[in-house]
């Protein structure tokens, strides 16, 4: 399987910087996928103005996989909501792969989130009712692209294999556990190929095996080249990332790379048996 | 590719609330239905008015005693009136093409065969009478000029009431019955007319000689209306105002406008019966437009739930990358669908209602394609109309908000 995903999202890879009209040879010395630059979401409506982000400067390169902590309340979900383009900051700039991101219509956001973005919830957020298949090819429906309904439907079983749930495709989301629901949210998440995955806090409903499996797909994907940030509570989570931002009250408080990186197919095998089982 | 992308995630989201949309439909469904199968009785009711004023012939003028400003046009049945038979007599005599010429008098009477009895109209009349009706007969002959002039005791009944005393028409003739003691014998049975556009059973009748009727059972010496027919092929306009002006000679009146008689010829009442129920066809359509608005806004409720109740799934929508326009197309079609859908089963409905009509009454219903094609237009604009706002209100949620609504 990993080998698989290595392939595949290499492929991806290539592509996101075709669309950048940068040759992949010079990946590595990209510019930044974000650009924040004095960033703030103040909410006011209520009494007192809650000042949720702070002047936030940071860039993400092409390829960085960041763990983003902090306590509660201190502006994660926030800030993640603006990267994924689903709010719209009140103050400061923020470019997507070059792109100001702060001046766009709601349609334009909403291309960007088709396109360009992938978010994986706490929550996973499939629609009820409608198969891990369909929930797939979701993003692709909403994409104004000249794909038959055939190519759309194998590339979603594709991703589905990819995440390793194939054999569940047929099967809505009350029939499959929570960790395979958090695999077709990863499928549909990069259906469209985006340039960035967003992950709100997406192993916090999981056991520990599971999230353990989750964050392997996420070193994987990333090992193959694609831009992952993830906020996650638990520490033991962000050292699966290469570099981590703690926040506090809308701030950033520390930026530091990760020396001591996790690697989640080894974490897996060393898991006691009984976990496994 | 989007769009009916749209539309079968549209027609899903209805299949997985069978019974919701179908009840969500109804409003739609009732009055669809209501619009086509009222407007189709009233169609009906028109369509039989012309088909009696076609099978009665186009050559008929009747004359009212009393003016038409003091709503002569039935006449008061059995009342005195301004018109005598000398009147009719100088119709027929004076005014050319004039073919048959009948005074009638009116009255309802009780009839009596040995023990049994039967209220009807009595109608008497001349010999002429027939052929200006066009009556045919079941049974018997008609009375002649003799009988008339012999103030005979001779009748012919109609089928209702033949039906009703003896059974059969065959049974009836013959039979003696008696009118208020007078003892009249049965010598014909007419030919069944069925309703006049009046609404009047033609066939629960019993016809005499006016003669008899006038000086034997009513004791009055005015009638109250003349009614002639005129040669097959003359117009009738130069021949009604002949009558006119010799009627209002004989009644010693200058002026027209004091005429104390009105004269009218079958078309002009057929219109005016028409006109009356053209007002009524409008009228029913118009109230039954109410019930679908009715559903339409039971549409807008349910969706306005609908919208609520799918906050989540809006967000998610969203969040992957769904446009407003696509969140407002989706609603928007459901909307649609569900009153389209509801127009279909509606107009089922109504061809179903009008079997039902003309199976258990009297009542012809005339389905056409104008109110089919009104009340679908209707429903779908409906739809368009009251899904709308619920749509609009699905697309203008903020994306994060809905991805945390519970
Ligand atoms: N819609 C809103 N209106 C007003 N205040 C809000 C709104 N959303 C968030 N906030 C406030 O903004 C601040 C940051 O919230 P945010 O959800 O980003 O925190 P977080 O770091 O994700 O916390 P957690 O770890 O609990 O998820 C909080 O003080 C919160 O109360
Ligand atoms: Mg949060």
């Amino acid at each position: 399987m990993w080998p698989q995903i290595n392939r595949v999202a290499s492929i991806f890879f290539i592509h996101s910087l075709a669309r950048a009209g940068i040759p992949p040879y010079l990946g590595a010395l990209m510019s930044s996928i974000i650009h924040l630059d004095q960033l703030e979401k103040v909410y006011r409506s209520a009494e007192e103005p809650v000042y949720a982000v702070r002047s936030v400067t940071l860039d993400i390169q092409q390829g960085e996989f960041v763990a983003i902590m902090g306590t509660s309340g201190s502006g994660k979900s926030t800030l993640m909501n603006i990267l994924g383009c689903l709010d719209r900051p009140t103050g400061g700039s923020y470019q997507l792969d070059g792109v100001e991101v702060s001046s766009l219509s709601r349609n334009q956001l909403s291309d960007l989130r088709n396109r360009k973005i992938g978010f994986i919830f706490q929550n996973f957020n499939l629609l009820s009712r409608t198969t891990a298949l369909e929930n797939v090819e979701l993003p692709m429906l909403y994409r104004r692209s000249a794909m038959s309904r055939r190519e759309q439907r194998d590339k979603a079983m594709k991703m589905l294999d990819l995440v390793g749930i194939g054999k569940r495709a047929y099967h809505t989301p009350n029939q499959l556990s929570g960790g395979q629901q958090q695999r077709v949210a990863i499928a549909r998440a990069l259906i469209n190929d985006p340039v960035l995955l967003l992950a709100d806090e997406s192993t916090g409903n999981l056991d520990t095996r599971t999230s353990i499996e989750i964050l392997g797909i996420f070193q994987r994907l990333n090992d193959a080249g694609i831009t992952i940030v993830m906020v996650t509570h638990e520490n033991d989570v962000a050292q699966y990332a290469r570099r981590i931002i703690v926040m506090r009250d809308g701030r950033i408080r520390s930026d530091t790379p990760v020396t001591q990186r996790l690697n989640a197919e080894e974490e897996l095998k060393n898991l006691p048996a009984v976990d496994a089982a | 590719m989007r769009f009916f992308t749209t539309l079968f995630t549209a027609f899903r989201a209805l299949r997985r609330n069978k019974m919701r949309s179908l009840l969500t439909a109804l409003g739609i469904i009732i009055g669809v239905a209501a619009v086509i199968a009222m407007v189709g009785i009233g169609n009906g009711a028109k369509k039989q008015v012309e088909d009696q004023v076609a099978s009665m012939g186009d050559n008929v003028i009747m004359v009212f005693s009393g003016s038409s400003s003091r709503g002569g046009m039935h006449g008061g049945s059995g009342s005195a009136g301004t018109l005598t038979i000398d009147d009719a007599n100088a119709i027929a005599r004076e005014v050319p093409t004039v073919e048959a010429v009948t005074p009638e008098v009116e009255g309802s009477t009780r009839i009596s065969y040995g023990n049994q009895n039967w209220s009807t109209r009595l109608n008497g009349v001349s010999a002429d009478y027939f052929k200006v009706r066009s009556w045919t007969f079941s049974q018997g002959t008609p009375f002649e000029e003799r009988d008339v002039s012999a103030v005979a005791k001779v009748a012919l009944i109609g089928r209702t009431v033949s039906t009703q005393l003896f059974g059969s028409d065959e049974e009836a003739l013959g039979k003696t019955v008696r009118i208020k003691h007078v003892p009249f014998t049965i010598i014909g049975v007419l030919g069944p007319k069925g309703a006049s556009f009046f609404g009047r059973d033609q066939d629960d009748t019993i016809v005499i000689p006016y003669t008899s009727a006038m000086k034997r059972l009513l004791g009055i010496k005015t009638i109250p209306r003349i009614t002639l027919s005129v040669e097959r092929g003359k117009s009738l306009a130069p021949v009604q105002q002949q009558i006119t002006e010799l009627l209002l000679q004989r009644h010693n009146i200058a002026n027209e406008r004091d005429a104390d008689f009105s004269v009218r010829t079958q078309e002009e009442m057929a219109r005016m019966a028409t006109a009356t129920s053209s007002i009524m066809t409008t009228l029913l359509g118009f109230v039954a437009s109410i019930s679908l608005i009715v559903g339409g806004i039971g549409i807008m409720n349910i969706m306005l739930v609908s919208v609520t109740e799918r906050t989540r799934e809006i967000g998610i929508r969203l969040a992957i990358g769904a446009r407003g326009s696509d969140i407002l197309l989706q609603f928007l079609i459901e909307a649609i669908t569900l009153s389209l859908l509801g127009g279909m089963i509606g107009v089922a409905l109504a061809f179903g209602v009008a079997e039902l009509v003309r199976e258990f009454t009297e009542m012809p219903v005339l389905i056409t394609a104008g109110p089919v094609m009104y009340s679908f237009g209707f429903s779908a604009a409906v739809g368009i109309l009251f899904g709308f706002y619920p749509a609009r209100k699905a697309a203008s949620v903020d994306p994060i908000e809905a991805l945390r609504y519970e």
